[in-house]
């Protein structure tokens, strides 16, 4: 199929994607129990009826959720996606504010594992017998029994506690001005811990994932040939047999991106990274529908645009897949 | 500084020098400079004229200056008043201003910012009786605030606290914009000793030292800077690693125990007077079988406070026993005390007709814990459940994942039991007397009387109290007051919540007077020169 044609239909059916999210969003937000009012009153150690009352009414939660959603969508066509009740800004910049954190972290975390996993999944392919396959193995179980929350709280204690070479918590440290190489290399030490956490679970996934394509790949006929011909073991490997590999692994990162957003959420929270998952966190702790929904509708939009760069990365990798729709 | 009762009764007050004083005793060698970088907590403004709370009353009180601040032993003491006087009939509080303190756009503080900001905190703060008797505010000249009254109110002195009473200038906020969406909410311009620099919502807060603040020399820290980290255990760790140097309010035991056995750090259990934060059980008096009186001290004889707080906080937290904070004047313990007895219990449950079952089952009730650390929510409900249980009372655990969920249930009572954390504020006028009078029974309005609680006794008492000029009969009065709801129960006291402050030892001049942190740190400073 023509690439033109292609990239078109995959964004139309993005777009129609968008719409079913915003709306499911909608629906499940206003489903919750209690309202920004119940919140912000609790915050002002209580609130009198007519308060309560006015608060509703500013913000359109005294009308119908059908009427809601309509004025919301209409709101989202134009570019708007809102006024936060809790942060006091509106939501469009509040979410840019924080994206750029958040690409920071997920793009780290997804290049840190795809790199240490994929190395480890090829040490462990190479001699599938050996102690180092071995070791892999038990990582990959660990790494992928453990819950983000808990590996952030372990790393914390070793990392930032017994041996306290990163710091426990934020993006940078208070000292530093916000820009040039000394920020730079801060923001990198400060992404240290947090970049390993998200990465951990899919460094073993992407692990076991490369070992059993490389032990497919190396048992290939093409691999023989290329031993045959003289190739160097280090260049069979990587240059032959991992291109191959690779594939199955691309598309599962490309598929799990949405689910490396969701790990942020819990990785911001216990470093304080201040990302779109702690905002996240925080307008659900407060009801704060406009930006929870402006949070879900930016991940939403940058799942399905992994999605669309990793079906054309694939296409790239696997000519055969290049004439198919 | 001085503080006696003049020849016709009237209380009266100044400094001696003409200038505010400490409110807590002064290092020898203050020094200035340094950074202060500490735990904060997320807040949708900085504004106290509309909201209660710490979150908003700790930089709050830093960026607006009130027209009194407190000491450690609730006397009043000058800040932006630098005199004052209470009517001998109490009818009346004249404010007399310090003639230099101008706000943070260089704007001189008049008597027309103290009328003004009264009328904004009178409209739109919560704590609708805090101010409910004032009548207007006279500014006789620029310097003098004279606050009216239709009757006598002794919370008034109180009234005028930091977290209270933030003077707003009213160039500013009385632009005709709506005060509570107001711009310079986030972004505000007061009198005190810091001035914001930067909001980060969620983030970080960031305050700068005002040099032209009106008392002078101080403050003497150049910066503030509260981060935000929600995560608690984080939290702690970075104060562990110096990351941040000071978290003013550490919630559990547990926490204040780990803190204080760091070599760098200083624990304070002072300052915590005036919140008067208190744990109880409430009950809902509204629904059967809690609407009966015996069925709810049944139930506070089962409950074993000591032997919970021991279980709970390793017993280094002492039994509440009344609705008044134990570190306030008022506090009586000349009530019932509910000493565990579960024969009393059951011959209560028995005599309001609650035989137990075949099952051995009297009755079923639910419990809904605020959501907060386990010790003073979840925990207090499972220990409650063992107890209940050897009387036949079954008690089914419904946890709230987070505070709106808990909120709707409470406030729109449907609940049977819930814990609470609630805070007496200073006067009991201003916290405590919105939980017991049968008129402030508000559904849908949580830390009203969502308890359902009436008796005309009791709503007589408080009236009276409100208005009761003489500190002796007034004290008086609300012994009785404690006397008549402990023993009608409608909430059941559990303690009063351990807070303590943590700060590096370098850090000196915390702030212990009776609103701890909640109180302007214009005293506070760093002792060692490296962090200078």
């Amino acid at each position: 199929m023509n690439a033109a044609i292609w990239t078109v239909r995959r964004l139309l059916h993005g777009a129609g994607l968008i719409v079913a999210v915003l709306v499911l969003n909608f629906i499940l937000v206003h489903l919750a129990p209690g309202d920004p009012a119940d919140v912000i009153a609790g915050e002002m150690g209580g609130a009198s009826e007519t308060v309560m009352a006015d608060i509703r009414a500013a913000y359109g939660l005294d009308r119908s959720v059908p009427e809601q959603l309509a004025r919301y969508l209409g709101h989202v066509l134009t570019g708007d996606l809102g006024f936060s009740f809790y942060f006091n800004r509106p939501v469009t910049a509040l979410v840019f504010d924080r994206m750029g954190a958040t690409a920071l972290l997920v793009m780290s975390a997804i290049v840190t594992a795809l790199v240490l996993g994929t190395w480890l999944g090829v040490v462990a392919a190479r001699r599938p017998r050996g102690l180092a396959a071995q070791l892999v193995a038990v990582f990959s179980v660990a790494g992928f029994a453990a819950p983000v929350f808990w590996t952030g709280m372990m790393f914390l204690l070793a990392f930032a506690s017994y041996w306290p070479i990163f710091p426990v918590s934020g993006m940078a440290d208070v000292g530093y001005p916000r820009h040039g190489l000394a920020y730079a290399l801060d923001v990198a030490h400060h992404l240290v811990l947090p970049s390993l956490t998200l990465a951990m679970i899919y460094m073993a996934q992407y692990s076991r994932q490369a070992r059993a394509g490389m032990l497919a790949a190396l048992s290939a006929d093409y691999i023989r040939t290329a031993r045959a011909k003289g190739l160097t073991e280090p260049r069979v490997v990587w240059r032959h047999a991992l291109r191959n590999a690779l594939i199955p692994v691309i598309t599962i990162a490309g598929l799990q991106f949405g689910q490396v957003l969701a790990g942020a959420v819990l990785v911001e929270t216990v470093y304080s990274w201040p990302g779109l998952g702690r905002l996240a966190y925080e307008s659900i702790l407060r009801r704060d529908s406009p930006t929870l929904l402006g949070v879900l509708l930016g991940s939403a939009v940058m799942v399905i645009l992994a999605n669309l760069l990793t079906d054309a990365a694939y296409r790239l990798a696997d000519p055969r897949l290049r004439g198919t729709s | 500084m001085s503080i006696s009762i003049g020849r016709r009764g009237a209380i009266v007050a100044a400094g001696a020098t003409g200038l505010p004083i400490a409110s807590h005793a002064q290092a020898p060698d203050p020094k200035r400079g340094g950074t202060l970088v500490m735990l904060g907590a997320s807040t949708r403004h900085v504004n106290p004229a509309l909201q209660s709370g710490t979150p908003a009353g700790i930089p709050g009180t830093q960026i607006f200056a009130s027209p009194l601040r407190f000491d450690d032993k609730w006397n009043p003491l000058p800040y932006l008043a630098e005199s004052w006087v209470l009517a001998a009939d109490g009818k009346s509080l004249t404010l007399n201003l310090v003639k230099s303190a101008v706000f943070h756009d260089g704007a001189p503080v008049t008597s027309a910012d103290v009328a003004f900001s009264i009328g904004v905190i009178q409209k739109n703060h919560p704590f609708k009786t805090m101010l409910e008797p004032v009548e207007g505010v006279d500014t006789p000249d620029p310097h003098t605030a004279i606050i009216r009254m239709s009757r006598p109110h002794p919370a008034i002195m109180l009234a005028m606290s930091p977290a209270l009473c933030p003077i707003l200038p009213k160039h500013v906020y009385g632009d005709g914009r709506d005060i509570l969406t107001h711009p310079a909410n986030t972004a505000p311009v007061g009198s005190g000793p810091y001035r914001l620099t930067e909001f980060k919502p969620g983030e970080s807060i960031t305050l700068a030292r005002f040099d032209r603040f009106f008392i002078p020399g101080r403050p003497y820290l150049d910066k503030i800077v509260m981060r935000i980290i929600a995560d608690a255990p984080t939290a702690l760790l970075a104060l562990e690693r110096q990351e941040i140097v000071y978290i003013p309010y550490v919630t559990t035991v547990r926490d204040a125990e780990r803190l204080g056995k760091q070599a760098h750090l200083q624990v304070s259990d002072k300052g915590f007077e005036g919140i008067g934060a208190l744990n109880w059980l409430a009950f809902n008096c509204a629904k059967k079988p809690l609407d009966d009186k015996r069925v709810r001290q049944a139930l506070a004889y089962l409950a074993d406070r000591p032997r919970m707080l021991k279980v709970l906080q390793g017993g280094k937290v002492p039994v509440a026993l009344t609705p008044i904070h134990p570190g306030s004047p008022l506090y009586t313990t000349e009530v019932n005390h509910f000493d565990y007895d579960l024969k009393k219990a059951e011959a209560l449950l028995d005599e309001a007709g609650h035989k137990k079952g075949a099952d051995g089952v009297r009755f079923k009730l639910t419990i809904d814990p605020i959501p907060g650390a386990v010790e003073t929510s979840a925990g207090v409900a499972e220990f409650l459940r063992g107890q209940f249980k050897r009387a036949g009372v079954e008690l089914e655990l419904r946890t709230a994942p987070d505070f709106p969920t808990w909120a709707q249930r409470v406030a729109g009572q449907e609940f049977d039991l819930a814990t609470d954390a609630v805070f007496n504020w200073g006067d009991p006028v201003i916290g405590v007397h919105r939980t017991y009078l049968t008129r402030n029974i508000r559904k849908g309005v949580i830390w009203s009387n969502t308890q359902s609680y009436s008796n005309p006794k009791v709503d007589a008492l408080l009236d009276a109290a409100a208005a009761e000029p003489d500190p002796a009969k007034r004290k008086a009065e609300y012994k009785e007051f404690q006397q008549l709801v402990v023993d009608d129960v409608p909430i059941l006291f559990l303690h009063p919540f351990p807070y303590t402050q943590a700060a590096h030892k370098g850090l000196k001049g915390l702030p212990t007077t009776i609103w701890g942190p909640m109180s302007p740190w214009d005293e506070m400073y760093w002792e060692a020169a490296d962090r200078r």
